[in-house]
Protein backbone atom coordinates (compact mmCIF):
# COMPACT_ATOMS: atom_id res chain seq x y z
CA UNK A 1 0.00 0.00 0.00
CA UNK A 2 0.98 3.38 -0.57
CA UNK A 3 1.52 5.52 2.30
CA UNK A 4 -0.56 8.75 2.48
CA UNK A 5 0.40 12.28 3.25
CA UNK A 6 -0.94 11.87 6.60
CA UNK A 7 0.98 8.25 7.12
CA UNK A 8 4.34 10.33 6.19
CA UNK A 9 3.28 13.13 8.30
CA UNK A 10 2.89 10.93 11.52
CA UNK A 11 6.18 9.02 10.71
CA UNK A 12 8.15 12.30 10.65
CA UNK A 13 6.22 13.08 13.94
CA UNK A 14 7.18 10.28 15.39
CA UNK A 15 11.03 10.75 14.37
CA UNK A 16 11.31 14.35 16.14
CA UNK A 17 9.71 13.24 19.42
CA UNK A 18 12.03 10.66 19.78
CA UNK A 19 15.29 13.27 18.70
CA UNK A 20 13.52 15.73 20.88
CA UNK A 21 13.06 13.40 24.17
CA UNK A 22 16.73 12.29 23.24
CA UNK A 23 18.19 15.96 23.49
CA UNK A 24 15.79 16.97 26.47
CA UNK A 25 17.78 13.85 27.97
CA UNK A 26 20.88 15.07 27.27
CA UNK A 27 21.86 14.15 23.91
CA UNK A 28 24.15 15.98 22.20
CA UNK A 29 22.01 17.96 18.99
CA UNK A 30 22.34 16.89 15.70
CA UNK A 31 22.81 18.80 12.95
CA UNK A 32 22.64 16.60 9.56
CA UNK A 33 19.82 14.46 8.76
CA UNK A 34 20.17 10.82 9.49
CA UNK A 35 21.07 8.56 7.10
CA UNK A 36 18.27 5.78 8.02
CA UNK A 37 15.23 7.77 7.83
CA UNK A 38 12.34 5.61 6.60
CA UNK A 39 9.99 8.35 5.79
CA UNK A 40 11.90 9.22 2.71
CA UNK A 41 11.57 5.60 1.25
CA UNK A 42 14.40 5.89 -0.81
CA UNK A 43 16.38 5.74 1.93
CA UNK A 44 15.77 2.16 2.54
CA UNK A 45 18.15 0.14 0.88
CA UNK A 46 21.03 2.87 0.45
CA UNK A 47 22.07 3.78 3.78
CA UNK A 48 25.12 1.56 5.29
CA UNK A 49 23.89 -0.43 8.80
CA UNK A 50 26.97 0.69 10.55
CA UNK A 51 27.94 3.45 12.26
CA UNK A 52 31.02 5.31 10.33
CA UNK A 53 34.43 4.84 11.49
CA UNK A 54 35.76 7.60 13.06
CA UNK A 55 39.02 9.44 11.79
CA UNK A 56 40.85 11.99 13.89
CA UNK A 57 42.17 13.92 10.63
CA UNK A 58 43.11 16.50 13.41
CA UNK A 59 45.86 14.38 15.32
CA UNK A 60 47.02 14.08 11.40
CA UNK A 61 48.28 16.91 9.43
CA UNK A 62 49.22 14.50 6.58
CA UNK A 63 45.83 13.33 5.97
CA UNK A 64 44.57 13.85 2.35
CA UNK A 65 41.25 14.95 3.50
CA UNK A 66 42.30 17.63 5.26
CA UNK A 67 42.98 19.44 1.50
CA UNK A 68 40.71 19.94 -1.46
CA UNK A 69 40.84 20.39 -4.80
CA UNK A 70 41.82 24.14 -6.48
CA UNK A 71 39.28 25.53 -8.60
CA UNK A 72 39.57 28.95 -10.49
CA UNK A 73 39.06 31.63 -13.25
CA UNK A 74 39.40 28.59 -16.34
CA UNK A 75 36.35 26.29 -14.20
CA UNK A 76 33.51 29.02 -14.51
CA UNK A 77 32.87 32.01 -16.77
CA UNK A 78 31.47 35.35 -16.09
CA UNK A 79 27.91 34.64 -16.64
CA UNK A 80 27.96 31.20 -14.92
CA UNK A 81 26.00 32.92 -12.02
CA UNK A 82 23.13 34.85 -13.83
CA UNK A 83 21.08 31.70 -14.89
CA UNK A 84 18.33 33.64 -16.45
CA UNK A 85 21.41 34.79 -19.53
CA UNK A 86 22.08 31.51 -20.82
CA UNK A 87 19.99 31.13 -23.80
CA UNK A 88 18.84 33.90 -26.27
CA UNK A 89 15.24 34.37 -24.62
CA UNK A 90 14.29 35.02 -21.60
CA UNK A 91 12.98 32.72 -18.94
CA UNK A 92 9.49 32.14 -17.23
CA UNK A 93 9.08 32.72 -13.86
CA UNK A 94 9.66 35.76 -11.23
CA UNK A 95 13.02 36.82 -11.26
CA UNK A 96 15.31 36.24 -8.19
CA UNK A 97 18.81 36.92 -6.35
CA UNK A 98 20.00 34.83 -3.91
CA UNK A 99 22.73 35.43 -1.96
CA UNK A 100 24.90 35.23 1.34
CA UNK A 101 28.46 34.04 2.61
CA UNK A 102 30.39 30.94 2.78
CA UNK A 103 31.77 30.20 6.63
CA UNK A 104 33.66 27.59 8.28
CA UNK A 105 32.69 26.32 11.39
CA UNK A 106 34.78 28.80 13.17
CA UNK A 107 33.07 31.84 11.48
CA UNK A 108 35.53 32.34 9.07
CA UNK A 109 34.82 33.18 5.34
CA UNK A 110 35.80 30.12 2.73
CA UNK A 111 37.12 32.08 -0.02
CA UNK A 112 37.78 31.38 -3.56
CA UNK A 113 35.75 27.73 -3.88
CA UNK A 114 33.63 26.90 -6.16
CA UNK A 115 29.39 25.99 -5.11
CA UNK A 116 27.39 24.71 -8.07
CA UNK A 117 23.85 24.74 -7.94
CA UNK A 118 21.18 22.97 -10.05
CA UNK A 119 16.90 23.49 -9.63
CA UNK A 120 13.99 23.30 -11.16
CA UNK A 121 11.97 25.75 -13.74
CA UNK A 122 9.09 27.79 -13.02
CA UNK A 123 7.00 24.78 -13.44
CA UNK A 124 8.75 22.26 -11.31
CA UNK A 125 10.00 20.71 -14.08
CA UNK A 126 13.77 19.86 -14.17
CA UNK A 127 15.94 20.02 -17.77
CA UNK A 128 16.50 16.26 -16.94
CA UNK A 129 14.99 13.46 -19.62
CA UNK A 130 14.03 11.21 -16.19
CA UNK A 131 11.82 14.03 -14.91
CA UNK A 132 8.23 12.97 -16.03
CA UNK A 133 6.70 15.94 -13.91
CA UNK A 134 4.08 17.29 -17.13
CA UNK A 135 4.75 20.69 -16.38
CA UNK A 136 6.10 22.48 -19.32
CA UNK A 137 10.20 22.74 -20.07
CA UNK A 138 11.58 26.18 -20.41
CA UNK A 139 13.64 26.04 -23.64
CA UNK A 140 15.23 29.48 -22.44
CA UNK A 141 15.92 27.86 -18.73
CA UNK A 142 18.37 24.92 -18.14
CA UNK A 143 18.44 25.35 -14.36
CA UNK A 144 22.28 25.12 -13.67
CA UNK A 145 25.04 27.57 -12.18
CA UNK A 146 28.32 27.83 -10.33
CA UNK A 147 30.32 30.80 -9.42
CA UNK A 148 33.52 30.75 -6.76
CA UNK A 149 33.25 32.74 -3.30
CA UNK A 150 35.06 35.84 -3.38
CA UNK A 151 37.24 37.51 -0.20
CA UNK A 152 34.44 37.55 2.40
CA UNK A 153 32.96 34.17 1.34
CA UNK A 154 30.18 35.65 -0.80
CA UNK A 155 27.97 34.74 -3.39
CA UNK A 156 25.12 35.46 -5.96
CA UNK A 157 22.96 34.17 -7.99
CA UNK A 158 20.31 35.09 -10.17
CA UNK A 159 18.13 32.93 -11.36
CA UNK A 160 13.85 32.21 -11.42
CA UNK A 161 12.22 30.94 -8.31
CA UNK A 162 11.74 27.19 -8.96
CA UNK A 163 8.22 25.88 -8.79
CA UNK A 164 7.30 22.62 -6.47
CA UNK A 165 6.89 19.64 -7.79
CA UNK A 166 5.41 16.17 -7.25
CA UNK A 167 7.19 12.82 -6.64
CA UNK A 168 6.70 9.16 -5.58
CA UNK A 169 8.07 8.87 -1.92
CA UNK A 170 4.26 8.48 -1.15
CA UNK A 171 0.76 9.63 -2.74
CA UNK A 172 0.22 12.98 -3.63
CA UNK A 173 3.97 13.89 -2.40
CA UNK A 174 5.18 17.15 -3.04
CA UNK A 175 8.58 18.74 -3.08
CA UNK A 176 8.72 22.45 -1.46
CA UNK A 177 10.56 24.77 -4.19
CA UNK A 178 14.14 24.34 -3.53
CA UNK A 179 17.87 25.20 -4.95
CA UNK A 180 20.40 22.28 -4.99
CA UNK A 181 23.40 23.21 -3.43
CA UNK A 182 26.95 22.11 -3.71
CA UNK A 183 29.87 23.39 -2.13
CA UNK A 184 33.73 22.66 -1.68
CA UNK A 185 35.33 24.48 1.35
CA UNK A 186 39.63 24.24 2.15
CA UNK A 187 39.47 20.63 3.52
CA UNK A 188 37.52 17.72 1.19
CA UNK A 189 35.82 16.83 5.00
CA UNK A 190 33.63 20.20 4.66
CA UNK A 191 32.11 18.68 1.42
CA UNK A 192 28.58 19.75 1.22
CA UNK A 193 25.61 18.85 -1.07
CA UNK A 194 22.29 20.23 0.42
CA UNK A 195 19.20 22.27 -0.58
CA UNK A 196 17.66 25.84 0.17
CA UNK A 197 14.31 26.33 0.53
CA UNK A 198 12.11 29.54 0.84
CA UNK A 199 10.50 31.00 3.54
CA UNK A 200 6.60 30.66 4.56
CA UNK A 201 6.16 27.57 2.00
CA UNK A 202 3.42 25.25 3.43
CA UNK A 203 4.98 22.38 1.61
CA UNK A 204 8.09 22.48 4.28
CA UNK A 205 6.38 20.74 6.91
CA UNK A 206 5.20 17.88 4.72
CA UNK A 207 8.45 17.26 3.04
CA UNK A 208 10.34 13.68 3.87
CA UNK A 209 13.97 15.49 2.64
CA UNK A 210 13.67 18.53 4.94
CA UNK A 211 12.69 16.84 7.69
CA UNK A 212 15.24 13.93 7.45
CA UNK A 213 17.03 16.90 9.72
CA UNK A 214 15.23 16.23 12.83
CA UNK A 215 16.60 19.28 14.48
CA UNK A 216 14.42 22.09 14.56
CA UNK A 217 17.15 24.95 14.92
CA UNK A 218 19.22 23.25 11.95
CA UNK A 219 15.85 23.16 9.48
CA UNK A 220 15.47 26.70 10.09
CA UNK A 221 18.90 26.85 8.46
CA UNK A 222 17.71 25.31 5.34
CA UNK A 223 15.39 28.15 4.53
CA UNK A 224 16.91 31.37 2.79
CA UNK A 225 15.45 34.74 4.41
CA UNK A 226 13.08 36.91 2.00
CA UNK A 227 15.86 40.76 2.34
CA UNK A 228 13.91 43.27 0.67
CA UNK A 229 17.84 45.00 0.17
CA UNK A 230 18.84 42.55 -1.86
CA UNK A 231 15.80 43.40 -4.43
CA UNK A 232 16.15 45.11 -7.33
CA UNK A 233 13.61 47.94 -8.73
CA UNK A 234 11.53 46.55 -11.57
CA UNK A 235 13.37 43.12 -11.74
CA UNK A 236 14.00 40.83 -8.91
CA UNK A 237 13.15 39.91 -5.65
CA UNK A 238 16.39 38.79 -2.72
CA UNK A 239 16.81 36.26 -1.14
CA UNK A 240 19.66 36.05 2.26
CA UNK A 241 20.95 32.30 2.15
CA UNK A 242 24.13 31.85 4.60
CA UNK A 243 25.59 28.52 4.41
CA UNK A 244 28.01 26.84 7.31
CA UNK A 245 30.39 24.24 5.98
CA UNK A 246 30.83 21.03 8.35
CA UNK A 247 33.92 19.46 8.98
CA UNK A 248 37.74 19.87 10.24
CA UNK A 249 40.62 21.81 8.39
CA UNK A 250 43.98 22.17 8.60
CA UNK A 251 43.21 25.33 10.02
CA UNK A 252 40.74 24.50 13.10
CA UNK A 253 43.77 22.39 13.99
CA UNK A 254 45.96 25.53 14.32
CA UNK A 255 43.29 27.07 16.19
CA UNK A 256 42.22 24.77 18.49
CA UNK B 1 34.63 20.07 19.97
CA UNK B 2 32.86 23.18 20.25
CA UNK B 3 32.18 26.04 17.56
CA UNK B 4 30.76 28.95 16.98
CA UNK B 5 28.77 29.14 13.90
CA UNK B 6 25.55 26.15 13.42
CA UNK B 7 26.54 24.50 10.71
CA UNK B 8 24.40 23.85 7.56
CA UNK B 9 22.64 20.24 7.31
CA UNK B 10 23.76 18.40 4.50
CA UNK B 11 20.68 16.70 1.77
CA UNK B 12 20.58 14.27 -0.77
CA UNK B 13 21.71 15.00 -4.24
CA UNK B 14 18.32 13.36 -5.37
CA UNK B 15 17.55 12.51 -8.82
CA UNK B 16 18.25 14.79 -11.30
CA UNK B 17 21.77 16.18 -10.87
CA UNK B 18 22.84 14.37 -14.15
CA UNK B 19 22.44 17.38 -15.96
CA UNK B 20 24.41 19.64 -13.84
CA UNK B 21 27.45 18.81 -11.42
CA UNK B 22 28.91 15.64 -14.28
CA UNK B 23 31.31 16.76 -16.92
CA UNK B 24 33.24 16.04 -19.66
CA UNK B 25 36.27 13.64 -18.79
CA UNK B 26 35.37 13.95 -15.01
CA UNK B 27 36.83 10.62 -14.69
CA UNK B 28 40.09 11.16 -16.57
CA UNK B 29 41.87 12.96 -13.68
CA UNK B 30 45.25 11.56 -15.61
CA UNK B 31 47.30 13.76 -18.04
CA UNK B 32 47.42 12.73 -21.89
CA UNK B 33 50.32 9.34 -21.42
CA UNK B 34 51.53 9.98 -18.10
CA UNK B 35 53.66 6.56 -17.08
CA UNK B 36 51.54 6.89 -13.76
CA UNK B 37 48.16 6.71 -14.84
CA UNK B 38 45.75 3.88 -13.33
CA UNK B 39 42.27 2.63 -13.85
CA UNK B 40 40.24 2.32 -10.84
CA UNK B 41 36.95 0.87 -11.42
CA UNK B 42 33.67 -0.95 -9.78
CA UNK B 43 29.92 -0.53 -9.25
CA UNK B 44 27.42 0.68 -6.54
CA UNK B 45 25.60 -1.42 -5.10
CA UNK B 46 22.39 -1.22 -2.53
CA UNK B 47 21.34 -3.41 0.58
CA UNK B 48 19.52 -5.86 -2.18
CA UNK B 49 22.72 -5.78 -4.32
CA UNK B 50 21.44 -4.26 -7.04
CA UNK B 51 23.28 -1.47 -9.09
CA UNK B 52 22.98 2.11 -7.61
CA UNK B 53 22.14 3.72 -11.27
CA UNK B 54 21.73 7.37 -10.06
CA UNK B 55 25.13 8.05 -7.62
CA UNK B 56 27.43 10.20 -8.31
CA UNK B 57 31.15 9.75 -7.18
CA UNK B 58 33.92 11.94 -6.50
CA UNK B 59 37.58 11.12 -5.84
CA UNK B 60 40.58 13.08 -4.65
CA UNK B 61 43.90 12.41 -4.20
CA UNK B 62 47.56 13.11 -3.92
CA UNK B 63 49.92 13.12 -6.73
CA UNK B 64 52.54 10.37 -7.23
CA UNK B 65 55.38 11.70 -5.10
CA UNK B 66 53.09 12.66 -2.39
CA UNK B 67 52.93 16.08 -3.40
CA UNK B 68 49.41 18.37 -3.60
CA UNK B 69 48.11 18.88 -6.72
CA UNK B 70 47.25 22.55 -7.29
CA UNK B 71 46.25 22.85 -10.67
CA UNK B 72 42.94 24.32 -11.84
CA UNK B 73 40.45 23.64 -14.36
CA UNK B 74 38.72 19.94 -13.73
CA UNK B 75 35.65 21.82 -15.41
CA UNK B 76 37.28 23.96 -17.69
CA UNK B 77 35.09 26.17 -19.68
CA UNK B 78 34.92 28.17 -22.73
CA UNK B 79 34.12 31.41 -22.88
CA UNK B 80 33.27 31.81 -26.03
CA UNK B 81 30.21 28.93 -26.15
CA UNK B 82 29.80 28.81 -22.21
CA UNK B 83 30.12 25.29 -22.46
CA UNK B 84 32.43 22.67 -20.89
CA UNK B 85 35.88 22.28 -22.83
CA UNK B 86 37.65 19.09 -20.75
CA UNK B 87 40.79 19.00 -18.89
CA UNK B 88 43.58 20.31 -21.22
CA UNK B 89 45.39 16.95 -20.49
CA UNK B 90 48.32 18.44 -19.03
CA UNK B 91 47.60 19.82 -15.37
CA UNK B 92 46.68 17.28 -12.55
CA UNK B 93 44.14 18.47 -10.78
CA UNK B 94 43.79 15.49 -8.66
CA UNK B 95 40.13 15.74 -8.40
CA UNK B 96 37.48 13.33 -10.23
CA UNK B 97 34.03 13.40 -10.61
CA UNK B 98 31.87 10.52 -12.13
CA UNK B 99 28.14 9.73 -11.99
CA UNK B 100 27.41 6.19 -12.13
CA UNK B 101 26.11 4.53 -15.41
CA UNK B 102 22.48 2.66 -16.15
CA UNK B 103 24.36 -0.53 -14.45
CA UNK B 104 26.29 1.28 -11.35
CA UNK B 105 29.11 1.12 -12.84
CA UNK B 106 31.89 3.81 -12.67
CA UNK B 107 35.84 4.46 -13.83
CA UNK B 108 38.41 6.69 -12.59
CA UNK B 109 41.61 7.55 -14.80
CA UNK B 110 44.02 9.25 -12.64
CA UNK B 111 47.62 9.44 -11.34
CA UNK B 112 49.30 6.10 -8.76
CA UNK B 113 48.83 8.11 -5.39
CA UNK B 114 51.56 8.89 -3.29
CA UNK B 115 51.19 8.72 0.45
CA UNK B 116 52.53 10.80 3.09
CA UNK B 117 53.22 10.41 6.79
CA UNK B 118 52.68 6.89 7.85
CA UNK B 119 49.39 6.67 5.88
CA UNK B 120 49.62 4.11 2.96
CA UNK B 121 48.81 5.73 -0.83
CA UNK B 122 44.67 6.19 -0.58
CA UNK B 123 42.26 7.99 -3.11
CA UNK B 124 39.57 9.82 -0.89
CA UNK B 125 36.26 8.79 -2.30
CA UNK B 126 32.79 10.92 -1.49
CA UNK B 127 29.73 9.02 -2.45
CA UNK B 128 26.29 10.84 -3.28
CA UNK B 129 23.31 9.23 -4.40
CA UNK B 130 19.29 9.40 -3.98
CA UNK B 131 18.09 8.10 -1.18
CA UNK B 132 21.11 8.89 0.54
CA UNK B 133 20.23 11.91 3.20
CA UNK B 134 24.23 12.39 3.90
CA UNK B 135 27.06 11.73 1.63
CA UNK B 136 29.28 8.99 2.74
CA UNK B 137 33.22 9.33 2.55
CA UNK B 138 35.69 5.91 2.21
CA UNK B 139 39.26 5.60 1.47
CA UNK B 140 40.32 3.67 -1.96
CA UNK B 141 43.68 1.78 -0.84
CA UNK B 142 45.78 0.17 -3.17
CA UNK B 143 47.70 -3.11 -2.98
CA UNK B 144 50.66 -2.35 -1.41
CA UNK B 145 54.09 -4.44 0.29
CA UNK B 146 51.70 -6.02 3.38
CA UNK B 147 54.67 -3.66 5.99
CA UNK B 148 53.13 -0.35 4.54
CA UNK B 149 49.29 -1.33 4.72
CA UNK B 150 50.00 -2.28 7.98
CA UNK B 151 51.89 0.59 9.27
CA UNK B 152 48.50 2.75 8.05
CA UNK B 153 46.68 4.01 11.25
CA UNK B 154 43.33 3.08 9.93
CA UNK B 155 44.03 0.09 7.96
CA UNK B 156 45.23 -1.24 11.58
CA UNK B 157 42.36 -0.06 13.43
CA UNK B 158 40.05 -2.11 11.52
CA UNK B 159 39.18 -6.46 12.13
CA UNK B 160 40.24 -7.77 8.46
CA UNK B 161 36.85 -8.10 6.93
CA UNK B 162 36.49 -4.37 7.28
CA UNK B 163 39.99 -3.64 6.27
CA UNK B 164 38.97 -5.64 3.28
CA UNK B 165 36.73 -2.93 2.03
CA UNK B 166 38.93 0.06 1.56
CA UNK B 167 41.61 -2.39 -0.31
CA UNK B 168 41.01 -2.10 -4.51
CA UNK B 169 42.09 -5.42 -6.16
CA UNK B 170 44.76 -5.72 -8.67
CA UNK B 171 43.95 -6.49 -12.40
CA UNK B 172 46.11 -6.32 -14.92
CA UNK B 173 47.27 -3.41 -16.77
CA UNK B 174 47.47 -0.69 -13.90
CA UNK B 175 43.84 -1.42 -13.27
CA UNK B 176 42.27 -2.32 -9.66
CA UNK B 177 38.82 -2.98 -8.54
CA UNK B 178 36.27 -1.16 -6.09
CA UNK B 179 33.15 -2.08 -5.47
CA UNK B 180 30.78 0.13 -3.19
CA UNK B 181 28.26 -1.50 -0.94
CA UNK B 182 26.19 0.77 0.33
CA UNK B 183 24.32 -1.79 2.95
CA UNK B 184 24.35 -5.19 3.26
CA UNK B 185 26.81 -8.37 4.97
CA UNK B 186 29.65 -6.40 2.22
CA UNK B 187 28.87 -2.70 3.53
CA UNK B 188 31.87 -0.63 2.70
CA UNK B 189 33.82 0.75 5.58
CA UNK B 190 32.78 4.46 5.97
CA UNK B 191 34.03 6.68 7.56
CA UNK B 192 33.93 10.61 9.38
CA UNK B 193 36.37 13.05 10.24
CA UNK B 194 36.54 14.69 13.55
FE1 LIG C 1 15.01 18.79 -6.47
Amino acid sequence: MTPTQADIDHEMALRREAYEKAVAAGATPVHHPARDYAPYRSSALRHPKRPPVPVAVRYDPEAVELTSPAFGATDVTELDNDLTRRHPGEPLGERITVSGRVLDRGGRPVRGQLIEIWQANASGRYAHRRDRHPAPLDPNFTGVGRTLTGDDGGYTFTTVKPGPYPWRNHTNAWRPSHIHFSLFGTAFTQRLVTQMYFPYDPLLAHDPVLQSVTDAAARRRLVAAYDHALSRPEQSLGYRWDIVLDGPTAAWTEVR
Amino acid sequence: MTSSAPRTPAHTIGPFHGYALPFPGGGDVAPAGHPDAITVHGQVLDGAGAPVPDALLEFWGLGPDGELPRATGSLRRDPATGEFLGRDGIGFTGFGRIPTDADGRWALRTLRPGARGRNAPYLVACVFARGLTHHLFTRVYLPEPAERLAADPLLASLAPARRATLLAVAEPRGTYRFDIHLQGAAETTFLEFA
